[in-house]
């Protein structure tokens, strides 16, 4: 089961169908190509699960651990000696979770568009979108090689542009595409450097060589890559400091993060696969991806990281409270989980139960896949009913769609923490593995999750309940909730959201693959559950009937709920680098430099040349005689000179 | 017969007949009167060679070379003409002046 | 007969055969001898390829010497290695392409595409070139009909844009062969370059006629300062012309400062490499950032030319295997692809009769085809991984972080941060030409592309594909030269 050829199958399915759906489909098979999509897909995902169970129950565990197994490696562009991008599949646990993860919640989003895009002018070329997406993220997750890791890094961001500016004829959402993939490129470059760095110093761009020489003090590698420094930092540190940019531009993080609540112009089902389920975890998969080296040769940044992580979770949960559009309020929400992701990693070490913070983050990056998803797509059926992404337009929703209601209301539950919903263990285990490590990073995540609770309540009274629906749409009347093929998806991905916390985690998933026992910590599962009820009780008081208790705290605090209305004016400051500082400045000054001056000493010196011969021009009378006379003059002087020299 | 006369007075004639052919060159309004004169530079030359080839260095080149010449001043002539009469019957004139339309 | 015999035939025939046959059917004999020569590079490549595997390992092949000018020992001596394999097949390549979308050319049809044979001739030539003087004849022969393409069959300010290419490129042909006179001087007379390149010269005078040779072949490569050519040049040529100026012309710099000035004179090369490296890296980014600033697309792709044009340089400034291979690499690529590019906005420009990005907008729901080309190449050239770009820039910042010293590191990271600004100006063009709603009503009526456009389209995106996600064979076949160039310029100290 664990050949190379079956696994090379999960991602090349996909990408088959991309293909297909291109240059044959699109043209001949407009509709029919979202349920070969469809197909295609569930062979993929079956695939995946079935590749996930011969890993960790038929292979299992080799000498007490999970190790990496790599079926298959293949050079694709050598650079130097030991310096080549391979093509590669890695399967460890990590990988082989994600490779669940990712093609389970595309294929619920590949059905879930068979109804929400229906009856678009280009619902093939989404579908052909939609594959190439799997197909590089599945590269991505797959990938054994650093660089090749960056290929198919920078191949999801294309998939993101394309998917975002999917509506294309919308200025907004060509703006948001380019947005996005600007910022995230921007950070990339964070990524390509950091990989020159680490290859530089360790002459490799395998993964596992790559580990192997960095956390092993006494190679010479090691010693190469931490004895020379720059600003008093070492060379490492530089390395994966910059390959974390990249990861955290990818994961909207702080201050990277202004792409993602632009994003959700894409399609919903879009922003539910890329925009929260899978692309966006990348960089918490591309921190634990490279673990070892962050927790054992460069401990402190991995703090930072974890830093990172809180703030930008606190950060995007204050925005998320006052947002009023239903998919932005979800896409600060992810932001807020990733952070947490992030913190989580940041608190853990290498090795046994002190690592169980790698595993919560992965834990969390798990079930977060779910009821995230889970939550994006009951928007997006809400979006489907109302037109509209705004919550005034919505309200007292409950009775028209109460499948979605369901479903939303146990995803609110699922993210807000409470048990026995997965989201409950997977915190759970995030905040007691902050509260071993690193009590601040715990006291911020504490709150955070207290937030949490009450943006998510915030936003589901908005939505269901707060005041009777008025369809404003006379004609739309007769749809209701959407078809089967949209409701099936919401189902199944509620059975996720409810039951993914069962997964023993911290038995499959460790940061040395070696299963450990979690503790449970009774006071800290007090306090969490504690604020989370509480910031839902507050919610239901503000919000479950329209009052204007929220407003009036909102006025008294007016100042501070404008600068978290406007994202901390992020959006504005980027905008003045980018206008003021790169185009109006660097850019035009180039451009004038080019124009004036570079151009200017061209035309100057044709302009001189062509001077001087206007000036001498007359001695080119035309007179034939003239020229004969001076001919003569000329040879007779010459010879006067050759007489008078003597030669 | 010829020994007694020296070089001297055979230079002396053909550096006479340069003159005259430079002097009518530079002066003539005429084309064909031009042409003329160019003939006498020519001859000049031709008498110089074969003056030193009698007196100086008594091979056969200087002779050669004359011959040479003369025929390609008999080349020279007719191509001359022949542009000298479509440029007549371009400008209806055959002053050099006249012939200013590339000027410049 | 020999196989480069054949590569400098085919193109004279097609040209000798097209002065006598009707005006309307040049283009096809021109096509046809376009597709023979492509066919033959194909030839060349696998015949090379085999010799190769065979275990051959020649500095050159298939060389062949007819002497041409005895009494100054100039010969005919042609012969090629992997770099010039590479080069010849991206000529043909781009040749085909260039034939095939200026297919409706009705203004002095003949003429038109005879130029354009004239330029495959004088650059098929230069690359097989394995004597000076022969390099410089083809140069030349390369320089003329551009100007003429331009100045008569161009747009804009064509007759200043013309004069101010041919000027430029001719007074960088003038360094070039002060250079080669010089060489030919201190080699006690020869202008092979098989002879040079085992004449171990000193480095006073190989300081003195690197300059020379490689600001002269700077200038084809747009070298900063003597790049001003590149956009007037670019944006007034016909379609076909500024495909052939930036997918070919601009590759005979590149191909010129490795062949005839980094491997005769290494010395000097290593003397005047931060020189080269300064140089570049402001090109690259000084380039990039001029881009921003465009409103014409045509000269955003020049100057996004010129920016790339650098990676080339800078490439050759790095002096490693790597860097020289990316540097290769990167020349194949951007051929390829700025052909395309030009390719594409000829399309555009033809249909909507405006090149202004202020007024073009929304044209990817018109003419699907060639938004996508649009869309695809210029993804291209932000390095799209899958995509041949992505695999010559990433070699050239391999191999250039590969070397030692701060300054280095800094022009690495330069140019590195040079393709974020790339995926800006890209972004940005695509953005207002192809996307957003429709702009203006009479765009709705245009039309998509026609067959010769889109074989054209999808002969140059097929290369870049292949380029693009089976990069193993051509690097290893451009290493391969690479590699004893980097020891050349390694040992040249010890």
């Amino acid at each position: 089961m664990l050949n190379a050829s079956t696994l090379l199958l999960i991602p090349l399915l996909p990408l088959l169908s991309f293909l297909f759906i291109s240059f044959i489909g699109k043209k001949y098979l407009p509709t029919l190509s979202g349920t070969i999509s469809v197909l295609v897909l569930s062979v993929s995902a079956f695939l995946a699960i079935a590749v996930a169970y011969n890993y960790f129950f038929v292979v299992g565990m080799t000498n007490g651990i999970y190790e990496a197994i790599i079926p298959m490696k293949l050079e694709w562009l050598r650079f130097s000696p030991g310096v080549s991008i391979d093509m590669g599949i890695i399967l460890d646990p990590i990988s082989v979770m994600m490779l669940v993860v990712v093609t389970f919640i595309s294929l619920m989003v590949h059905i879930y568009s068979l109804g929400y895009m229906k009856g678009e002018e280009r619902f093939a070329v989404y579908y052909s979108f939609l594959d190439l997406f799997t197909f590089s993220m599945l590269g991505l997750v797959m990938a054994s090689n650093l660089f090749q890791m960056y290929f198919f890094w920078e191949l999801v961001g294309v998939s993101s542009y394309l998917l975002i500016g999917y509506y294309f004829t919308k200025p907004s959402a060509v703006a948001a595409a380019k947005k996005a993939f600007i910022v995230t490129r921007f950070a990339d470059l964070g990524f390509l450097i950091g990989i020159l760095v680490l290859s530089f110093h360790s002459g490799t761009l395998d993964i596992q060589t790559l580990i192997a020489r960095l956390t092993t003090s006494d190679t010479t590698f090691y010693a190469s890559a931490t004895f020379t420094g720059f600003m008093g930092v070492s060379s490492l540190t530089w390395g994966l400091a910059l390959v974390f940019i990249g990861g955290a531009g990818k994961s909207a993080m702080f201050p990277l993060h202004i792409w993602l609540p632009d994003a959700m112009e894409g399609p919903t089902p879009v922003s539910a696969l890329i925009h929260a389920a899978t692309m966006v975890v990348a960089g918490v998969y591309l921190v634990a991806r490279l673990f070892p080296i962050y927790a054992i040769s460069s401990p402190h940044l991995l703090e930072l990281i974890g830093y990172i992580g809180i703030i930008s979770s606190v950060l995007a949960a204050i925005i998320a409270c006052t947002q009023t559009d239903i998919k932005r309020v979800l896409a600060y929400s992810t932001i807020s989980q990733i952070g947490y992701m992030l913190a989580s990693l940041g608190v853990s070490t290498y090795g046994g139960l002190n690592g169980e913070g790698f595993s919560a983050s992965m834990f969390h990056l798990f079930t977060h896949a779910f009821f995230k998803a889970l939550l994006f797509l009951c928007a997006g059926s809400v979006i489907h009913y109302v037109h509209s992404n705004e919550v005034k337009d919505m309200g007292g929703l409950r009775k028209k769609m109460p499948i979605t209601h369901l479903c939303f209301l146990l995803a609110c539950l699922a993210i807000a923490g409470i048990p026995p919903l997965s989201g409950f263990f997977s915190k759970e285990e995030i905040l007691a593995a902050a509260f071993a490590h690193n009590q601040t990073i715990f006291y911020i995540a504490w709150l955070t999750a207290g937030l949490t609770s009450f943006y998510m309540f915030r936003l589901y009274f908005l939505t269901f309940w707060n005041k009777d629906y008025v369809n404003h749409h006379e004609s739309h009347e007769h749809h209701s909730e959407g078809s089967w093929n949209m409701k099936l998806p919401l189902l199944i991905l509620m059975l996720g959201a409810v039951g993914a916390g069962v997964v023993p985690f911290h038995h499959l998933i460790t940061s040395d693959g070696q299963p450990y026992e979690s503790e449970f910590h009774l006071n800290i599962t007090l306090m969490a559950v504690g604020l989370s009820l509480f910031a839902i009780i507050i919610a239901t008081i503000f919000y479950r009937k329209k009052n204007n208790l929220s407003d009036k705290i909102s006025s008294s605090i007016s100042q501070l709920y404008d600068f978290a209305y406007h994202k901390f004016y992020f959006d504005e400051v980027y905008q003045f680098v980018t206008q003021r500082i790169l185009f109006n400045t660097i850019g035009a000054l180039s451009s004038w430099f080019d124009k004036n001056i570079v151009n200017g000493v061209v035309n100057t010196t044709a302009f001189i040349t062509e001077a001087f011969s206007e000036t001498i021009k007359p001695v080119q009378s035309g007179k034939v005689q003239g020229y004969a006379l001076a001919f003569l003059f000329g040879i007779l002087g010459l010879i006067a000179i050759l007489f008078f020299f003597n030669f | 017969m010829i020994d007694q006369i020296p070089l001297t007075h055979i230079l002396f004639l053909s550096t006479a007949l340069f003159f005259i052919g430079a002097y009518g060159f530079l002066t003539r309004r005429n084309l064909i009167t031009m042409l003329m004169s160019v003939e006498l530079i020519l001859n000049s030359v031709n008498i110089n060679l074969v003056a030193f080839n009698r007196y100086l260095h008594p091979t056969i080149d200087g002779v050669v070379f004359t011959l040479f010449i003369i025929t390609i001043a008999a080349a020279e002539a007719a191509v001359a003409i022949a542009i000298i009469i479509s440029l007549y019957r371009k400008i209806n004139s055959i002053d050099p002046e006249q012939a200013d339309e590339l000027k410049f | 007969m020999n196989l480069l015999v054949l590569l400098i035939l085919v193109p004279v025939v097609a040209l000798l055969l097209s002065v006598f046959i009707n005006a309307e059917k040049v283009k096809n004999v021109i096509l046809l001898g376009a597709v023979a020569e492509l066919i033959l590079c194909f030839e060349l490549l696998r015949e090379f390829m085999l010799e190769r595997a065979a275990g051959n390992n020649a500095p050159y092949l298939f060389e062949i010497v007819y002497p041409w000018f005895k009494t100054w020992n100039i010969n005919f001596h042609a012969g090629v290695d992997g770099i010039s394999v590479s080069m010849l097949l991206l000529t043909s390549l781009v040749t085909v392409a260039a034939i095939l979308v200026s297919w409706k050319v009705d203004e002095k049809p003949r003429e038109f595409f005879m130029m354009l044979m004239l330029l495959t001739a004088g650059a098929v030539g230069f690359f097989i070139s394995m004597d000076l003087i022969m390099a410089f004849f083809f140069l030349e022969l390369a320089v003329v009909p551009k100007f003429l393409l331009i100045a008569h069959w161009g747009s804009g300010r064509k007759v200043y844009s013309a004069t101010k290419l041919a000027l430029m490129l001719m007074a960088g042909s003038s360094l070039i062969l002060v250079g080669t006179l010089l060489l030919y001087v201190q080699s006690n007379g020869s202008f092979d370059i098989t002879v040079l390149q085992s004449l171990h010269l000193d480095s006073e005078t190989q300081r003195l006629i690197f300059p020379l040779m490689f600001l002269g072949f700077g200038v084809f490569t747009a070298l900063f300062p003597f790049h001003t050519w590149v956009p007037d040049g670019h944006s007034s040529a016909p379609t076909a012309g500024s495909m052939f100026l930036a997918g070919i012309s601009m590759k005979l710099g590149g191909y010129g400062c490795i062949r005839f000035a980094a491997i005769l004179l290494p010395e000097g090369t290593q003397y005047y490499s931060s020189a080269i490296i300064l140089l570049s890296t402001i090109a690259i980014v000084y380039g990039a950032f001029a881009t921003l600033m465009q409103k014409d697309i045509k000269y955003i792709n020049a100057y996004s030319s010129v920016s790339h044009c650098g990676f080339v340089l800078l490439g050759i400034g790095m002096l490693n295997q790597t860097a020289l291979t990316g540097a290769v690499l990167q020349m194949i690529s951007h051929g390829l692809m700025t052909a395309l590019f030009f390719g594409a906005i000829g399309m555009i420009y033809s249909r909507a009769h405006t090149r202004d990005v202020r007024e073009l907008g929304g044209l990817l729901k018109i003419m699907p085809f060639i938004g996508s080309i649009y869309i695809i190449v210029g993804l291209c050239s932000l390095g799209l991984p899958g995509l041949s770009g992505f695999v010559s820039e990433m070699t050239i910042f391999m191999g250039a972080w590969q070397v030692p010293g701060t300054f280095h590191k800094v022009a690495t990271i330069l140019a590195c941060a040079s393709i974020v600004v790339t995926a800006v100006y890209i972004l940005q063009a695509v953005a207002k030409v192809m996307l957003g709603p429709v702009k203006d009503s009479h765009f709705l009526t245009l039309t998509d592309a026609t067959w010769y456009e889109r074989s054209a389209s999808w002969l140059l995106m097929l290369a870049i594909i292949i380029m693009g996600i089976l990069p193993m064979w051509l690097a290893q076949m451009i290493s391969h030269e690479t590699a004893p160039m980097a020891i050349k310029f390694l040992t040249v100290n010890s």
